[in-house]
């Protein structure tokens, strides 16, 4: 079994916040497609990020976020089991983020210890 | 302690795999002290992964492989840390060596899950 | 006469915990007191029987057949408790056929394994799994338990019989874990083995002797799980790899007058270059499958320590091995020793800045590393900080090495 990591991308959405219904119906979506991993045994691990954050780049060059300038942001990641990128990939169909217009990148995670 | 993530950014380069052992150890002798740093002060709370180069994407159906020739920069992997403040995770952010190389350290805040 | 005096605690350490192990699994965890009980009773009579008549040719197999006697004795005399023997045996309490005691190796090895998993269980703290240990898997007695925990025999006995109790009223069957659970449980086991060892490698106790028991009785259990195909997984190889380096430096970490001498300090002549060889293959099993436990890591750190030579190439290969135990597994121990290997890899200036981040200040060690660290490059905050860890410093070998250290740092200021 190989490790994938899926990345959840999207646009900001900024201050225009969906109602707590809207969100509620939305976190439904997201549990219901993560317990369908999870039921296969492949999830490993995953989490959800903040909206707000910073960029550090080099020579210590800091920017705030929440990231007017960018066309999109990660959302977050879950850590899956898969014998291949195909297998895994396969599992990101039906992620509710394809419903916001985002994106899940899929990628292996290096294997080597060195 | 809030959980934070370090998502490391920086232009496609050519595999990892080309590289010779020796050459491959002076590359990751800077993120595993780096890394190593962060654990000594028991502020690491997942080592994350380093993402292969190699990938695929999927927005709502549509498929893209990687590697990604078209865009400016990836997400080479990640790591979660334990931080009391932003401020303090952008000060552990500063040794992560992609910043040597030209890439960026994108900071962000852990969303508590449940 | 003579000769059975010495025997008899001898054969106590060995066959008390198979005796036990064996009636206990038998009789299941209610009625361990019993299994404990009959052990005991058998070697109170081969002290007396042997005092006068001698011992026998077979003293072992004296031991198991009296053994085997007095638990069919009790069997016969207390029908509910047979009942409820042979109810566990899954053999009907009217059945007429005798219950068997098999004192067989085989069966010996399996009790004492299943033991070990009902004894290292998560229901019951680590302390009390160390304590049952001792007591149960390797025939120690409540004196030398609490020697060994600088506690007393009062608070040992209450400790144990809590412990016993837990495991009672969770239920915690004498038994091998299943196959989808052996993994989660061996952690457990592996744990406790690894606190038994350092108990007797880094125990402030001033017996010397009871100490090196304590690391054998670990590699000897260690031992009996690489020995058994189902728990002869490569981080229980590891464990006993790791053992086995340390355990070479028994005979040259102690002076003549039982004061601790440390590694730098050693004569490494006086290393056990069998263990060495034993430990390296160990290791070298644990290298099968695709696991990098901790045992792993601090196994092939151990593995570094074995070779004397102080090259800059050996400590940046053992500061990698720190910052991979770190990722894996923080501890404050790893922390000060990964700042130790920089120091001797990378140099002092990179370590002092790393050092000045782990803010361990209440730790004597951390004062000491960076009394070290600042040595011949700020010796004004090096004895700050010998000071210091003179200060926090609890046992007695600490003061006084850390004193040494002090001293030699004042001579040589005032040179």
């Amino acid at each position: 079994m190989n490790e994938f990591v899926m990345l959840f991308r999207n646009a900001p959405t900024g201050d225009a916040r969906p109602s707590p219904e809207v969100m509620q119906e939305f976190a439904k979506k997201w549990d219901v497609w993560l317990a369908a991993i999870t039921a296969k045994g492949k999830f490993i691990s995953g989490s959800r990020l903040g909206f707000e954050g910073r960029i550090l780049r080099p020579g210590n060059v800091v920017t705030d976020g929440p990231y007017a300038e960018v066309k999109e942001i990660l959302g977050g990641f879950i850590a899956v089991k898969a014998d291949s990128l195909d297998d895994a990939f396969e599992m990101s169909y039906g992620c509710p983020i394809l419903l916001l217009g985002g994106y899940v990148e899929v990628r292996p995670v290096m294997t080597n210890n060195n | 302690m809030k959980e934070f993530m370090l998502v490391f950014r920086n232009a496609p380069v050519a595999q990892r795999d080309a590289l010779t052992p020796e050459q491959l150890k002076d590359v990751s002798k800077p993120w595993q002290d780096w890394v190593g740093s962060i654990a000594a002060q028991d502020k690491l709370a997942s080592i994350g992964g380093r993402l292969e180069f190699d990938g695929a994407t999927v927005t709502n159906g549509l498929v893209t492989d990687g590697p990604y020739a078209e865009i400016k920069e990836i997400i080479l992997g990640f790591i979660i840390i334990k931080a009391a403040t932003k401020d303090e995770a952008v000060e552990l952010a500063k040794g992560c060596p992609v910043l040597k190389d030209g890439g960026s350290v994108e900071v962000r805040g852990v969303v508590q899950m449940g | 006469m003579a000769a059975g005096n010495e025997l008899i605690p001898h054969l106590f350490r060995t066959e008390y915990s198979k005796i036990t192990a064996v009636l206990g699994r038998l009789f299941g965890f209610d009625h361990i007191e019993i299994a404990e009980d009959i052990a005991s009773d058998t070697f109170l009579l081969a002290a007396e029987t042997w005092g006068m008549k001698g011992v026998p040719d077979n003293p072992v197999a004296w031991l198991y057949t009296v053994a085997k006697n007095r638990a069919k004795d009790y069997l016969k005399h207390d029908a509910v408790f047979a009942g409820k023997v042979k109810l566990q045996l899954q053999q009907s309490a009217t059945e007429l056929q005798p219950i068997d005691i098999d004192l067989s190796e085989k069966n010996i090895v399996d009790s004492q394994l299943q033991m070990m998993f009902a004894i290292c269980h998560p229901a019951i703290s680590a302390e009390a799994q160390i304590g049952l240990s001792l007591r149960i898997l390797c025939g120690f007695g409540i004196e030398e338990i609490a020697d060994a925990f600088l506690s007393n025999r009062e608070t040992i006995n209450k400790r144990l019989f809590r412990a016993k109790e837990k495991l009672r009223s969770e239920k915690v069957k004498i038994a091998f874990p299943g196959k989808s659970e052996i993994d989660k449980r061996l952690e457990t086991v592996l744990t406790t083995l690894y606190l038994l060892f350092n108990e007797g490698y880094y125990s402030i106790s001033q017996n010397t002797a009871l100490r090196k028991d304590l690391c054998l009785e670990a590699m000897r259990l260690a031992y009996l799980l690489t020995e058994n195909a189902n728990t002869n997984k490569p981080p229980v190889n590891a464990l006993l790899a790791l053992m086995c380096f340390h355990a070479s430096r028994f005979e040259a970490r102690i002076a003549v007058n039982g004061d601790l001498i440390l590694y730098d300090d050693q004569d490494a002549s006086l290393w056990d270059k069998e263990l060495i060889v034993q430990g390296e293959y160990y290791l070298n099993l644990a290298a099968k499958g695709n696991v990098l436990s901790k045992y792993h890591l601090e196994a092939a750190i151990a593995l570094q320590h074995t070779d004397k030579n102080d090259t800059p190439e050996k400590w940046e290969r053992i500061l990698q091995l720190y910052n991979k135990l770190l990722i894996t597994e923080y501890s404050p121990i790893a922390a000060l020793n990964r700042t130790y290997a920089l120091a001797k890899a990378d140099g002092k200036e990179a370590a002092i800045i790393e050092a000045e981040k782990l803010k361990l200040d209440s730790s004597h060690l951390y004062h000491s590393l960076l009394g070290y660290l600042y040595t011949d490059v700020d010796n004004k905050k090096a004895v700050a900080h010998l000071q210091m860890a003179l200060k926090l410093a609890k046992s007695n070998t600490d003061k006084e090495t850390i004193k040494k250290n002090l001293d030699k740092l004042l001579l040589g200021i005032n040179q």
